[in-house]
C-alpha cells in the first residue's frame, strides 16, 4: 500500500442484514469482537470520557487504547484511537474512529466507519487500512450467518 | 440486482476502474479533481461515480462546502471472501495433497 500518499481520512461502509441494535452489540460486546476483530476483546463502559481498550487475544497486552468521545446507542459511537501493537505507532498522536449505524427499511442497516485525524499518525494510517476492510467483512459475515469468517 | 451484481457491473468498465485507482492513490477527492484527470465531460464522470456509489465502492462525505469521494474497499473484500478464497483454497489444498502423495510414494 506504499503508493497511498494521503490517508488522513479513511471511510469504510457495508450493508448488513441486521438491526442497528444487533450491530451495536457486535461492536461493543467482547464476546462478539473476539470473533471478527483479530481475536481482540473490547473493553469500555462507553460513557463519554471512559477508556476504550481493544485487548490482544488472552488479554496479553493492549492493542488499541482510546477514550470514548460520543456514545449514542445504537446509532453512533466516537472514540479516539492509539495503536499499541507497534511501538512506532504507539508514539504517534491519537486519531479518531466514528461508527455510524443507519437503519434501512428492509431489515438491512448501513454501517460506516470513518477513521480520521490521521494527519499526525501516518504509520497508523498505513497499518489500519487493510484491517478495517477485514474487520467489516468479518462483522457482516458473523451477523448474517452466525459464524466467524 | 444483488449487491455482487452491482459490484461486478461497476468494475466491468475501464473508466470506473481508473477512478478507483485514482482514489486508491489519493483518497477523499472532489469531482473537479477527479474530472481533471480524465478526458471526459463532468457529466460523464458523474455518471460513472454514481454507478460506483450505487455499488458501494465509492462513499461521499461532506467536508465544509465540498463533497469528497472516498474509495470503500469493503465490497471488493466481500467478493474476495466469497469468490476468490473459495476457489484458491481448493487449489492450494489440491497441490498440498499432491505434494503429500508424491513425497509419500518417493
Amino acid at each position: 500500500m506504499s503508493t497511498i500518499t494521503a490517508l488522513t481520512t479513511q471511510v469504510y461502509s457495508v450493508f448488513i442484514r441486521a438491526t442497528p441494535e444487533q450491530i451495536w452489540d457486535a461492536i461493543t460486546k467482547p464476546e462478539f469482537t473476539s470473533k471478527y476483530f483479530f481475536g481482540s476483546e473490547i473493553e469500555s463502559t462507553f460513557e463519554p470520557g471512559a477508556r476504550y481498550v481493544q485487548w490482544a487475544p488472552e488479554r496479553e497486552r493492549e492493542w488499541v487504547e482510546g477514550e470514548i468521545v460520543e456514545s449514542d446507542p445504537p446509532r453512533r459511537l466516537v472514540h479516539t484511537w492509539l495503536s499499541l501493537w507497534d511501538d512506532d505507532q504507539g508514539r504517534e498522536q491519537p486519531s479518531r474512529v466514528t461508527w455510524e449505524i443507519d437503519a434501512g427499511d428492509d431489515g438491512v442497516s448501513l454501517l460506516t466507519v470513518v477513521h480520521d485525524r490521521l494527519e499526525d499518525a501516518p504509520k497508523t494510517a498505513a497499518s489500519v487500512s487493510g484491517g478495517w476492510m477485514r474487520i467489516l467483512s468479518g462483522l457482516k459475515t458473523l451477523l448474517e450467518t452466525g459464524e466467524p469468517l | 440486482m444483488t449487491d455482487d451484481d452491482l459490484v461486478f457491473r461497476a468494475l466491468a468498465d475501464p473508466t470506473r476502474r481508473l477512478l478507483l485507482d485514482r482514489l486508491f492513490e489519493r483518497d477523499g477527492r472532489t469531482l473537479t479533481e477527479l474530472e481533471s484527470q480524465l478526458e471526459m465531460t463532468r457529466f460523464g464522470v458523474m455518471k460513472h461515480l454514481r454507478i460506483l456509489e450505487d455499488a458501494g465502492l465509492v462513499v461521499t462525505r461532506r467536508s465544509g462546502r465540498e463533497k469528497l469521494h472516498f474509495l470503500n474497499p469493503v465490497p471488493i473484500r466481500l467478493i474476495h471472501d466469497r469468490w476468490i478464497d473459495k476457489y484458491t483454497e481448493h487449489r492450494v489444498a489440491a497441490l498440498a495433497d499432491l505434494k503429500h502423495e508424491l513425497e509419500d510414494t518417493a
